[in-house]
């Protein structure tokens, strides 16, 4: 266990075994819950948000028992919350941490912005190359054109 | 090429772009021949547009192959609700290769996907019209005879014509120089602008055709919609500053050449037609046999 100093300052409470998800932006929590099928885990689940934080004002935290997420699983959440960090727990110690990453190609949860695009009209999943993942830009497989961060919304 | 469906221009390479032409060729010279005797070539149009259709039926009947399909959405089952995924996976069960013209931008990639036939894209939404381009670069080839090196002019509505934007990604592989007339509320998007500076080549923009003309190798004219325009009154002020007329070609060089891709509105007044430089009839004709190159390489018979 971590020492006592650490352990009082936590606002949500720590697990024994599983992964963090911490500096989720505050307003990104549910997305990040949706994202990754959280509604149907069957597993314990802490969740904060509106936390202080010093790096970002106000930040989210979502704590989830038992479950280690795959690169390919957890980098979907990339795009909702950028500045997001995955913490791996194995008997309430800290195993692993790292950034979550954009990937090269977005599948299934992000909608074209092209309302004249087919994945808007028939039931075919959406698939995107990311041709710039600073700035965000999605390429839709199908129609060829660019979907930017001020239109992106997660199906 | 055989079985490589045919969605984006950018899914054949130069060099396959250059066979088809050469195929074309053959073509012309042989325009009636057999070798597609026995096969089906599916039509589906779901939404109308008669000359793209003739033109692949009609290069699939010279060939001797038989053509099934539609021409519009509310004669085939979308009428009833079938998803696309069903008409195409149908249609492969009858055809040998689809033709598609449709509403929806990136139908056409979608149907590639799910069909076990090879798919040739006539027209999805504003995407992509391959055969289009492929048409108007025999064209360009047949009458300048080369590809290389061209003054190419382009005018009218450069914002929203598909033909244009494909057209100016392929001649980027043939150090094209372009010189773009538009309304300036019609200029060529930036991310085809982009495209012809990262090969290093050059642009440049006018608001008037006049100047230009002499410089041309080709002059290809689009049509100006006036639902494109916000404000009426901008497009009644500008219409007629993209209309060419016959004493226009006077200063134009011997060997330059008027494309359209048609139909033709008023923006090519008649009296041009008769001028030998005038060339967008010749051009419809050659997307027959570029249409059959297409057909015959896809489907693997020569």
């Amino acid at each position: 266990m971590e020492n006592n100093k650490t352990r009082k300052e936590l606002q949500v409470s720590a697990i024994e075994n599983g992964t963090v998800i911490d500096h989720i932006p505050a307003k990104s929590v549910f997305q990040v819950v949706k994202l990754l099928g959280l509604e149907s885990c069957k597993e314990q689940i802490l969740f904060g948000t509106n936390l202080e934080s010093k790096k970002f004002g106000k930040k989210g935290i979502v704590k989830v028992a038992n479950r280690f997420f795959e690169s390919d699983e957890i980098n979907k959440i990339a795009l909702a919350a950028p500045s997001a960090t995955l913490i791996v727990i194995r008997n309430y110690k800290v195993v692993e941490k790292k950034k979550v990453q954009i990937p090269d190609h977005i599948r299934k949860y992000v909608r074209c912005f092209n309302p004249n695009c087919i994945t808007n009209h028939e039931d075919i999943p959406t698939k995107f190359q990311v041709t710039d993942k600073k700035e965000i830009r999605l390429r839709c497989h199908y129609c060829e054109k660019v979907t930017d961060k001020n239109n992106l919304f997660f199906i | 090429m055989k079985n490589k469906s045919l969605v984006s221009i950018d899914d054949y390479t130069r060099e396959e772009q250059l066979k088809i032409l050469d195929m074309a060729e053959g073509f012309e010279k042989k325009p009636v021949q057999d070798i597609l005797k026995g096969f089906v070539v599916a039509t589906l149009f779901f939404e109308p547009s008669t000359r793209t259709r003739l033109s692949f039926e009609s290069a699939a009947s010279r060939l001797g192959a038989q053509v099934i399909g539609f021409s519009e959405a509310s004669t085939s089952s979308v009428s009833k609700g079938e998803s696309l995924n069903d008409t195409i996976l149908t249609v492969s069960k009858y055809a040998d290769i689809i033709v598609m013209r449709h509403p929806r931008e990136g139908s056409a990639r979608y149907a590639s996907e799910v069909s076990p036939v090879p798919v040739i894209n006539a027209g999805d939404g504003a995407n992509q019209h391959p055969t289009q381009t492929l048409l108007d670069i025999y064209s360009i080839r047949k009458t300048q005879g080369t590809l290389n090196n061209l003054q190419i002019v382009f005018v009218g509505d450069l914002k929203y014509g598909r033909t244009v934007h494909s057209l100016t990604f392929a001649l980027c592989n043939f150090n094209a120089t372009f010189h773009l007339v538009s309304p300036l509320e019609l200029k060529l998007p930036s991310y085809v602008k982009q495209k012809i500076k990262d090969n290093k080549l050059e642009y440049y923009q006018y608001t008037d055709m006049k100047e230009v003309i002499p410089k041309a190798d080709i002059l290809y004219m689009t049509r100006i919609q006036k639902e494109r325009f916000s404000d009426p009154i901008e497009y009644e002020r500008v219409k007629n500053a993209y209309i060419l007329r016959n004493e226009m070609l006077q200063d134009a060089k011997a060997t330059m050449r008027v494309l359209h891709p048609l139909p033709r509105v008023n923006e090519i007044e008649t009296d041009v037609d008769h001028n030998a430089k005038a060339y967008y009839f010749n051009q419809a004709q050659n997307g027959v046999y570029v249409r059959q190159a297409l057909l015959a390489s896809i489907l693997g018979v020569i």
